[in-house]
C-alpha cells in the first residue's frame, strides 16, 4: 500500500497538498512542544531544559517503530521508502558546522521557521542567515564538491552496519533513549531555571 | 495585564505526536520530513531566475536538477514548509504566543542576539547543504529510517553544541 505516492496511489498534486499538511502538523507539534523559543531550545545544552532531547528521540523512536509495524503488517514497503545515503566526510563535517550553528544561533531550519510564525524577530533573521549560508554553499560549490562527495557509503542503515535486525537495533535504542531521558530529568532537577 | 505563562505540551507526548507526522510524511511520500531542503530549493530557483546562463554552469544546481524535475518551487518540502508557518501560527495563536520581539537572555542586548542569530543562520545554512539535510531531514528523518549517515549528522550537531556550549555559556543562561 504505502508509500502512497510512489506507488502512485495518490497523483502528485495530492501529495504537495498532503505535504501542506503534515508540514500544518509539524509546526503545529513543534510550537507546541516550545520549539518555538531558542531559549528553550538551547536548555538541552545547559540542562536547564532537555524538551529538545525528549521530544527529538522519543519522536525518532515512534516514527521508527511505527515503520517497522507497518511493514509487518504489509501496510507499507521499507524497500521504498528513502534511505538518506551516507558520505562520511561531508555528514560529519555538516554536522559540526551544523552544531556550532545550533549553539551560536539557537535555533535550527525547522524550529526557526516555527519561532518565525509566531513572532520572533531573532528567528526570521536566523532564516536570513540560512538562506546566506545556501547560497553560500551554492556559490561555492567547486570548491568542497569534492569534500561534499567524499567517502560514500551507498545507503546503509545503521542495524547492518552493526550486523543486528532492525527490531533488536530498535530495542537497544529504545534504551539508550530511556537512559537520556532519566538523565535528563535528573538534569533538569539539578539546574533549574525560573524563566527564560 | 496577562503575566501568566503559557504551559507547553508535555515533551514525550510532544515527540510522539511528532512521530506520527514523520511516520505519515513516510507514508505519503516515501520520504521524511525536512526544512533546509525547501531553502534550497527557493534558492536553485532564485538564482536560475536572476542569472539562468550563469546558473547552467553551476554544479550545486546541476546537482538539485538530478533529484528534481521541473519548478523546484513545486516540490514536496517547499509545501510542508508552508504548513509549518502555519501550523506554527495557529499553535502560538491559540496559546496565546503571538508576539514581535527578539528573545535573548537578559545577559545580552538584542543587538547582540540578532548578530548571533545571523551568524548561526549563516553556519547552519551553509552546514545543511554540506550535511545533506539538517535536524530534520538528516538527523531526525534519518534515525527514523534507521539511516547510519543520518545517526552519524545527528551525533556530530549535537556532540559539536554540547562541546561548544561552555564558550557561549553567556549568551544562554
Amino acid at each position: 500500500m504505502g508509500p502512497l505516492s510512489v506507488n502512485e496511489i495518490i497523483s502528485e498534486n495530492t501529495n504537495l497538498f498532503l505535504a501542506f499538511l503534515i508540514g500544518i502538523g509539524f509546526g503545529f507539534v513543534l510550537e507546541q512542544s516550545g520549539f518555538s523559543s531558542s531559549r528553550k531550545l538551547a536548555g538541552v545544552f545547559y540542562g536547564y531544559d532537555a524538551v529538545v532531547l525528549k521530544v527529538f528521540f522519543t519522536a525518532a523512536i515512534t516514527a521508527m517503530l511505527g515503520l517497522l509495524f507497518f511493514s509487518l503488517f504489509g501496510w507499507i514497503d521499507l524497500n521504498l521508502v528513502y534511505v538518506n545515503p551516507t558520505y562520511l566526510t561531508s555528514a560529519i563535517i555538516g554536522g559540526i558546522i551544523m552544531g556550532a550553528g545550533f549553539i551560536i544561533g539557537g535555533y535550527c531550519p525547522g524550529t526557526s521557521f516555527c519561532g518565525a510564525s509566531i513572532g520572533k524577530i531573532d528567528a526570521l533573521v536566523f532564516i536570513g542567515g540560512l538562506f546566506i549560508g545556501v547560497l553560500i554553499f551554492g556559490l561555492g560549490y567547486n570548491m568542497w564538491e569534492g569534500m561534499y562527495l567524499a567517502k560514500f557509503l551507498g545507503s546503509p542503515k545503521v542495524s547492518e552496519t552493526l550486523g543486528l535486525t532492525d527490531g533488536v537495533f530498535a530495542c537497544i535504542l529504545i534504551v539508550v533513549a530511556l537512559a537520556m531521558f532519566w538523565v535528563a530529568e535528573w538534569a533538569e532537577q539539578k539546574f533549574p531555571r525560573e524563566q527564560y | 495585564m496577562e503575566t501568566q505563562k503559557t504551559k507547553y505540551l508535555n515533551p514525550y507526548i510532544g515527540g510522539v505526536l511528532l512521530g506520527l507526522v514523520l511516520l505519515a510524511a513516510n507514508f505519503v511520500s516515501g520520504r521524511g520530513l525536512g526544512a533546509s531542503g525547501a531553502i534550497k530549493s527557493t534558492i536553485v530557483s532564485a538564482v536560475t531566475t536572476v542569472a539562468p546562463a550563469a546558473s547552467e554552469k553551476s554544479g550545486f544546481v546541476k546537482e538539485f536538477r538530478e533529484s528534481h524535475q521541473g519548478n523546484p518551487m513545486k516540490t514536496w518540502l517547499v509545501f510542508e514548509m508552508l504548513g509549518v508557518i502555519v501550523g506554527g501560527f495557529l499553535s502560538g495563536a491559540i496559546a496565546g504566543r503571538l508576539k514581535l520581539k527578539v528573545e535573548h537572555s537578559p545577559k545580552i542586548t538584542s543587538k547582540k542576539r540578532i548578530f548571533l542569530a545571523l551568524i548561526g543562520g549563516i553556519l547552519f545554512g551553509f552546514g545543511s547543504q554540506l550535511g545533506r539535510g539538517c535536524t530534520s531531514g538528516s538527523a531526525l528523518s534519518g534515525m527514523a529510517v534507521l539511516s547510519l549517515g543520518g545517526f552519524i549528522t545527528m551525533m556530530a550537531i549535537f556532540g559539536t553544541a554540547y562541546a561548544l556550549a561552555y564558550f557561549f555559556r553567556k549568551n544562554w543562561i
